[in-house]
Parts: structure tokens; C-alpha cells; sequence
């Protein structure tokens, strides 16, 4: 089969298998950002957002996906010249270990301050809930968070 | 102390912009055309022998390429276990062989086109086993008529004691003193035994490895390893491929924690490679991980501790009986860590003895993770010292500060253990260890705490201290080097075999060099873990990396300042002793001139007796010195549900001066959100038929963010004169203490002890039941 998705603002023709995860799709056609952790929904390494709404690109279809959907991948926020704040944050906190996690808790903290600009910290270990990272222990993640939304504020 | 400009600065670590954007590569990341897709068959028993495999149905299906097993592949006695050589661990696999040994065993692996097909063709391959009584109880393995695992064809490149027809895959034996007169000086005894449980490292990236033949036709291996140099070396040896030809390079790997120092996948994508001539892909799902790669070892631990009724301990004997699972990877080297990395902690105890064995069983193998048996070893020791500090009635952390070893002394245990040989001799030299005990005192307020049983309803509160000590790299044995050369700009680069698995080794090895050199970090380029292209380093394990490797780079930066030097005071016509670096630039203070770092590699490179600057050294280490901890826990335990909750958690470590105080603190704090995710939830759960039950994160819970407790971790700077400017290592120690700690809080609050792991309700609920009916 074949589509032209949105993907980081731009349109990218995609070749795929009827029954084919969007995470295989991503990852063959060159987001690689988007890594694959368990393939079962559990880890989160390959969340993307879809129209702004985090989801695990392992759990859904290819063909499940709509022309006009916006899809966001870490990419899609910043990049090594243009860094986004929260990319930035993660960095200056020491959230970053093996990093392997990190493209989709970045979204998914990107995904939480759009929606809820002053957590608590209550309310972002909620949003994380489904993304797994073994190196940290969260600690430095929770911090990044709270760091971007507080220069995501003032800014 | 002395001010430095870099190190102990939180620098940002120099690849985490690159993650944070996506733009690093792993493995799995890297495109390669025309590459085929492998993927593993393993056994569905326990115990049995293939009597034969056909693979004409799936080789059949047009896409498949081949199918690798027992009756195509050279079959080579080796270990997996990537640890230096002669290797401590017994040649005891091949690649395929004809008898699998435990549920997930390998059987064969089909190399296919691409991942439909080859699930396809794993489904029609016919394999013919006969079945054989399995072993599952590490208890029973060496009892006469136990079905033997190994046979005698399997040896140990070492020469240790090694008995594969009794199951026994490795032992160590050490004592002091005489342990019948501490038995007859000792008003009681404490006799009680403890297991620490199977645990899996999960790492979020799974095992991975790709393959290919570059342009000049060598072997090129892409590998999620923390071993590199080691993996050249077993590839080699496994297929029979000139170790010349093979060239492995490690990318951003994705945590590591011990899984990765196995050598299992790559000497399948090189067969591959070599057979086919095309690149290959070889990386395992997570259920694989869970299943067939390598685990946190269970060791059930029995200690007899004597003392007098005035707190003096009379004798301690630590017997530990570890389960190997059906291969003995790092089989003889954890069961040492677990007495050598935890009995000379106390090291006033006279009468000592230590016996391990390591056994045989059919079920997933074990191998090197995080705290490599100082984890199990501690988990015993520390509630051992707190039923006798509650038996002496006295305070458990003065009773600690008054035993645990001091600045000045040393345990006879050092010298009598090492790994797979005698240990070296060596003095303490740094430790801060009663004030990591009063941080964790004071923080977790444990005298207004401890034995209060603070109730709310059913909920009762209690309070739990653990202390620890790791090492810093294996004497005399790991071996890590640095190559650094200078650049017009006065950048560098540095090139070091050192295994940058997500810790932040290249950074922090870049602000030894940036330290020495006196520039900014952001001069340091930064190359590691390509065995062509860098120098040989064993690789991350061992606690080795800050120490061993610091020291190498610090080594080789010297040299470079050296060779600086003699260039300024070329330039400059200064003699050496008025030189000194300062910012980029050398100043000579009696003329009051300077010479900048451009313009002296200009000098050597174009103007006059040109030469690079440049240089290389190798460093060994003759001791290992321990970071110390303390880790206390409050934990509220419904005493209806038995439902366990950990509402805080601190730990204060010393591993001398942090070179990078925010990097070691995530190591700490990673280190211990796996332990109390171990200590709550890990299990590994069999059928009786040995298969493993839970294979994925759905199953077997690790700790999200939502789970973890309040969390404080301090960083007790200490000065350890043999490290690089003043380090020890940190990243396995913080795994030690929340298992005994958390297990101490628990019977703070509720008197009921917890033998074994996880503290999940039902477990608490029926040692509560159970302590109710005695
Ligand atoms: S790979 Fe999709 S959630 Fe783990
Ligand atoms: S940084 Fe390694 S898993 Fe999160």
C-alpha cells in the first residue's frame, strides 16, 4: 500500500504492508527517532504524537492513519542547530543517559506542557507513566520537565 | 583541596544533545542495503536432545536464505561471558548444539529476506527432540543421580575447580582464623538464610547487532556491546575468523547494566556475514530478552554469625549457592563478588568463612548485572546485621560505624579473593562512610522513626538503613589505554577504548584530559569503542571505567602537557621549570610571556622540527578502591493487604571526588530505582515445566515514573589518592541497598522478616500469616 503522511510538517510519500505497525513504517522510511522498545505497547521508546496526542506508534496500524493527521516525532520539535526548550532542559538536568528512551519521553513531556503549562510534579510523573527509562530513575526526567515549563513560561 | 576547573563541574554530557534530538544512532538505526533478516528458534523444553532437524519446509519458501543449526555450524566450546582473557567462565556452549538445557535454549536461526518471511520459516522448521528429566532446584543439582547438564568435554580455560558431572560450575573457598573457637566464644548464634531472586536488566534497547563486509572486505560488527574488544576476540574464536578481519564498533548503545558484556548475537550476524556476503541484522525482541539472554543470578545465602552479648561478632560463615541456569557464564566471578565485595566491609570479624558454589540447573542463565553479587550478598548481610543489633539491643548505624572498615586497614579477604585467582592486598584509603550513615540518619529522621511503629489505621510505617561497598575496577587484571592528539585550534582529539554505554563515560573521561590540558571541554573530540580505531579498554564493566580508564586518559594528557611544554619553551626560549598551562595557552612567568596553544601546534606541525603532538599510554591498577554507601528507606506496610509502599528513599555514597557530580548522582539514582523496582516487583515466575511465564514489561513490572518514592541522593566527596584527581567509580553501587533496606523497613514495621524477594502484598501477606501461626 501507499500514503502520503504528515510527518514534522512535511509530506512523506510511505510504501507499507496492509497490516504493517506504524513503528516499522517510521523506522524503514528513515524516522529512526523513533525507536522500538517491546513492540507491545509498554515502554514508550516509540511514541510519537498524532495531532498533538501522544500514542505508542508499535500499537497502531499503518493504514489506521490519516492523510491529513499531523504526526510529530522528536525531530519534529528541534534539532542539534535549533534545539527545543525542552530538549534543551533534558540536557542541562542530566535527563539523558543512554538516551534511548528519551525521543519519546521528550514528546511526551512536549505533549503535557501544550496541554498543562505548570505541572506538578504529581502531574508529570503521570504523563510519563507509560514511558520506561532503566538508566535515570526518573529523578533528573521529572526535573527537565519542571525546568522547560518554567523557561517555557518566562520565555 | 585543590580547585579544579572541570572536573567536579556538572558539565553537560557531550552526546546528550544528539539523543535529546534523535539524531544519535544504535544499532538498529543504521540502514543497510540488501540486508537479511535473522531470527532465532529456541527450545520449548527445559531439558532434551535434538534427534534431528529438518529445515527442507522452510527453506522451501522462497525469501528464505538459510537456516543455521547444529548440523551446519562448526561447533566450537566457548563462553559467552565477555570478560577478559583466559576467561574466569567454563567453555561450556557453541553456537548450536544438539542438547538445549532450558526454555529458550537456542535451536537454530533462520536468515531470511525480510521479517515476514523469516517468522513464516520459523514456524516450519521440524525439530525431533527427545525429551530429558530436567533440573530445576539449585539445591538438588549436586546430589547423586541428578541429571548431569554438562558433560565432561566442557572445561574451564582457567583451571578452577570445575565438575560438570555434578553440576558444579564453579567454587570458592576462603577462612580465617578458627571458626570452632568463635562458635564456643559466642554467647548466640544468628543462623538464617536468605534468596536474592532472578532479575532481568531490561535494558529499553533490546540486544542488537548488525553485520557487514566493508570495502576492503573485512568484517564490520555493529554492536550494542559494553565489551567491543572482548566481542572481537569470541567472534573470532567461535567462528574460526582471522581476529584481523574483524572490526567492531560500538554506537550509542541503549543501557547496559551488565546484559550487554555477553557475546551471544554477534558470532550469529558474523556467521551470516561470512556465509552469505551480505549484511546482517540480528536483534532480539523483548520476550527474547526476558527469556534467552542473560539475568541477574539468584544466590541463596546462608549466614552463621556468632557474638557475644557485650556486640563483639565471634565468627560469620557465609555460605552462597548460586544458580548458573544451564550455562556458566560468570558463574565463578559473581559467586566471589558476593563474599569478596561484602565481607570486607567488616572486615574485624576473626573467625571467617566463606563457602560458594555455583550450579547447574535448567533455567535461563545468569550473567554479569549491576552489583554482581555484592547485590545478593548484601541483601543478606545487611538484615543479618539488623536481627543482631535488635537481639544486642543496641543502634544499628552506630553499631555499623563502630565495625565497618576504616581509612588505614584492610580485610585479609581482599588478598585471599579475586576473580578466578587471589585477590591483591590492599589498604583503604578514602572512605566516608559514617557520613554517608549520618546524611541517611538525618534525612529519613531515623531515631524519631525507627522502632515507632508509626500507625495510621492499618497502616504501619518503619524505617530501614543498608550500607555497601563496591570496587573500582579488577587489579592487575583490567587493562584500559588512550591515545590524544593536539590540533591547530588547540582542540584535541582523543581516542579510547572505553565503553560509553549511557553513563557519561566519554564525557567524563574528556574532563580528565580538559582538566590536565587546562581547556574548556567543549576542545576535547571524543572518539571510544571502535577496535580499529581506538586502543584496547576491556570495556564498561567492573566499576573499571572513572578509575581504570580515568587514569589512562590522565596518563596520556600528562604526556601531551609535556610535549606542549617542550614546544613553548622552544618558542618562547624559556627553561621548563618557569612554564605552566594556563587556559589554552602556556605562561612563562619570569619573562611574563605566553605562548597560545595555536600557536604552538603551528609550531609543530609546520615550522620547525616538526612533529605531531601526540600520545598514547596504558594503565593497569594495582588495587580496586571501594565507593562506600549508606541507603535508608521509610516504607508504609498495610497491614491488612500486606501491601508495601515506599514513601522515601536516600542514599549518600562516597566514590571519592565526583568529576562530574550531576552525572554520578543519575548513576545512583538509576542504580537505585532498578533496586527497589528488584526489591517490589521483579520476579521472574516458571511453570513447572521450567518455562518462563512472564516475558514482557506487561508481566514482569519495572518502576515508572509514577512508582518512584520521594528521592534524595548525596554525593560525600572523599579524596582517593590513586584515582584521577581523587575518584573512585560509582555506577554499580547504588543496586546494593534497596533489597535490605526496603526488607528492614518492613520488619521495622510489622516484626515480620523477609527472606526473599519482591515484597509484593501476597508475599508479605503470608510471611505475616505465617509468622501468626509460629
Ligand atoms: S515499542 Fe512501542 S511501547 Fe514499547
Ligand atoms: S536514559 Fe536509558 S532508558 Fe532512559
Amino acid at each position: 500500500m501507499e500514503k502520503q503522511l504528515n510527518i514534522n510538517g512535511k509530506i512523506a510519500k510511505v510504501t507499507f504492508t496492509p497490516e504493517e505497525l506504524l513503528l516499522y513504517t517510521l523506522r524503514q522510511n528513515g524516522f529512526t527517532e523513533v525507536k522500538s522498545g517491546c513492540k507491545e505497547g509498554e515502554c514508550g521508546a516509540c511514541l510519537v504524537l498524532l495531532n498533538g496526542k501522544p500514542v505508542n506508534s508499535c500499537l497502531m496500524f499503518t493504514a489506521s492513519v490519516l492523510e491529513e493527521d499531523k504526526l510529530l516525532t522528536v525531530k519534529g520539535i528541534g534539532d542539534l542547530h535549533e534545539p527545543h526548550v525542552i530538549q534543551e532542559a533534558f540536557v542541562d538536568s542530566g535527563a539523558v543517559q543512554c538516551g534511548f528512551c528519551t525521543p519519546g519521553i521528550v514528546l511526551a513531556s512536549y505533549a503535557l506542557l501544550q496541554e498543562n503549562p505548570t505541572p506538578t510534579e504529581e502531574e508529570v510523573k503521570k504523563a510519563m507513566d507509560g514511558n520506561l527509562c532503566r538508566c535515570t530513575g526518573y529523578v533528573k526526567i521529572i526535573e527537565a520537565v519542571q525546568l522547560a515549563a518554567k523557561r517555557l513560561q518566562t520565555k | 583541596m585543590k580547585k579544579y576547573t572541570t572536573v567536579g563541574k556538572s558539565e553537560k554530557k557531550i552526546d546528550s544533545l544528539s539523543l535529546a534530538t534523535g539524531e544519535s544512532k544504535f544499532v538498529d538505526d543504521f540502514e543497510m542495503k540488501n540486508e537479511l533478516y535473522c531470527k532465532l528458534v529456541y527450545s520449548p523444553h527445559a531439558f532434551a536432545e535434538i534427534l534431528d532437524i529438518d529445515d527442507s519446509k522452510a527453506l522451501a519458501i522462497e525469501g528464505v536464505v538459510d537456516v543455521l543449526h547444529y548440523k551446519n555450524v562448526k561447533h566450537i566450546l566457548h563462553t559467552t561471558a565477555g570478560q577478559g582473557f583466559p576467561e574466569p567462565s567454563p567453555y561450556d556452549c557453541t553456537i548450536f548444539e544438539n542438547i538445549v538445557r532450558f526454555v529458550g535454549d537456542r535451536v537454530a536461526m533462520v536468515i531470511a529476506e525480510n521479517r515476514e518471511i523469516a517468522h513464516m520459516a520459523v514456524k516450519l522448521l521440524d525439530v525431533k527432540y527427545k525429551i530429558l528429566e530436567p533440573l530445576f532446584d539449585p539445591e538438588k543439582a549436586m546430589d547423586p543421580g541428578a541429571p548431569q547438564i554438562h558433560d565432561s568435554s566442557r572445561f574451564t580455560p582457567i583451571g578452577v575447580k570445575y565438575e560438570p558431572e555434578r553440576n558444579l560450575a564453579a567454587e570458592v573457598e576462603i577462612g580465617f582464623g578458627d571458626i570452632q573457637k568463635g562458635k564456643e566464644e559466642s554467647d548466640f548464634i544468628i543462623d538464617e538464610t536468605y534468596n536474592a531472586h532472578y532479575g532481568q536488566h531490561c535494558t529499553i534497547e533490546p540486544h542488537s547487532v548488525k553485520s557487514y563486509f566493508d570495502e576492503m572486505g573485512r568484517l564490520v560488527l555493529l554492536s550494542s556491546t559494553q565489551v567491543p574488544f572482548h566481542v572481537r576476540r569470541i567472534v573470532a574464536q567461535a567462528c574460526d575468523y582471522p581476529l584481523s578481519k574483524i572490526r567492531v564498533i560500538k554506537p550509542r548503545i541503549g543501557g547496559g547494566f551488565g546484559s550487554k558484556q555477553e557475546v551471544f548475537l554477534e558470532q550469529l550476524a558474523a556467521l551470516t556475514t561470512i556465509k552469505h556476503k551480505r549484511p546482517a541484522r540480528l536483534v532480539i525482541s523483548r520476550e527474547e530478552v526476558f527469556q534467552s539472554s542473560r539475568t541477574r543470578h539468584p544466590i541463596r545465602v546462608n549466614l552463621k554469625m556468632g557474638a557475644k552479648n557485650n556486640g563483639e561478632i565471634t565468627f560469620l560463615e557465609m555460605d552462597s549457592l548460586l544458580n548458573s541456569g544451564a550455562y556458566g557464564s560468570h558463574a565463578l566471578t559473581v559467586l566471589s563478588n558476593c563474599g569478596s565485595k561484602v565481607l570486607p566491609l567488616f572486615n574485624k570479624i576473626e573467625n571467617l568463612h566463606f563457602i560458594g558454589r555455583s550450579v547447574y540447573t535448567n533455567l535461563p542463565v545468569g550473567g554479569a548485572y549491576r552489583g554482581y553479587g555484592a547485590t545478593q550478598g548484601y541483601f543478606a548481610l545487611n538484615q543479618h546485621l539488623d536481627i543482631l543489633t535488635r537481639k544486642l539491643n543496641v543502634d544499628l548505624p552506630d553499631f555499623i560505624k563502630k565495625n565497618h572498615i576504616q581509612v588505614g586497614e584492610t580485610s585479609q579477604v581482599f588478598e585471599a579473593l579475586g576473580e578466578g585467582r587471589d585477590g591483591v592486598t590492599q589498604l583503604v584509603n578514602s572512605c566516608q562512610l559514617d557520613e554517608c550513615i549520618d546524611i541517611c540518619i538525618k534525612e529519613i529522621d531515623w531515631y524519631k522513626k525507627h522502632d515507632k511503629k508509626i500507625t495510621n489505621g492499618d497502616k504501619v510505617r518503619g524505617v530501614g538503613l543498608a550500607v555497601s561497598m563496591q570496587g573500582s575496577a579488577i587489579p592487575l587484571i583490567d587493562m584500559a589505554a588512550a591515545y590524544i592528539k593536539m590540533n591547530e585550534d588547540g582542540s584535541f582529539n582523543m581516542n579510547i577504548g572505553a565503553t560509553d554505554i549511557g553513563t557519561g563515560s566519554d564525557t567524563i573521561l574528556a574532563q580528565i584530559a580538559a582538566e590536565v590540558l587546562n581547556v574548556p571541554l567543549e576542545k576535547m573530540i571524543v572518539y571510544s569503542s571502535d577496535t580499529d580505531r581506538t586502543p584496547f579498554d576491556v570495556g564498561a564493566y567492573a566499576s573499571s571505567t572513572t578509575y581504570l580508564s580515568g587514569r589512562a586518559v590522565k596518563k596520556c594528557a600528562n604526556k601531551i602537557k609535556d610535549q606542549i611544554l617542550g614546544v613553548a619553551a622552544e618558542i618562547m626560549e624559556s627553561s621548563l621549570e618557569d612554564l605552566s598551562l594556563e587556559s589554552s595557552k602556556v605562561i612563562d612567568r619570569k619573562q611574563n610571556k605566553s605562548a597560545s596553544y595555536y600557536d604552538i601546534c603551528n609550531y609543530s606541525l609546520y615550522t620547525k622540527d616538526q612533529f605531531q603532538i601526540q600520545a598514547e599510554a596504558s594503565e593497569i591498577v594495582e588495587q580496586s578502591p571501594p565507593p562506600f554507601m549508606a541507603q535508608a528507606t521509610e516504607v508504609e506496610v498495610d497491614t491488612k493487604t500486606g501491601e508495601v509502599k515506599v514513601l522515601e528513599f536516600v542514599s549518600a555514597v562516597d566514590c571519592g571526588q565526583a568529576i562530574n557530580p550531576q552525572l554520578a548522582e543519575g548513576q545512583v539514582e538509576g542504580a537505585t530505582v532498578n533496586g527497589i523496582s528488584y526489591a517490589m516487583t521483579e520476579e521472574y515466575i516458571f511453570s513447572d515445566k521450567g518455562n518462563l511465564l512472564n516475558k514482557g514489561f506487561r508481566s514482569y513490572k519495572i518502576s515508572t515514573a509514577a512508582d518512584i518514592p520521594k528521592m534524595k541522593t548525596f554525593i560525600v566527596e572523599s579524596h582517593e589518592e590513586s584515582g584521577p584527581f581523587g575518584a573512585k567509580s560509582v555506577s554499580e553501587i547504588g543496586i546494593n541497598g534497596p533489597l535490605p533496606a526496603i526488607a528492614n523497613a518492613i520488619y521495622d514495621a510489622i516484626g515480620v522478616r523477609m527472606y526473599g524477594a519482591p515484597f509484593t502484598a501476597e508475599k508479605v501477606y503470608r510471611a505475616m500469616q505465617a509468622q501468626k501461626i509460629e
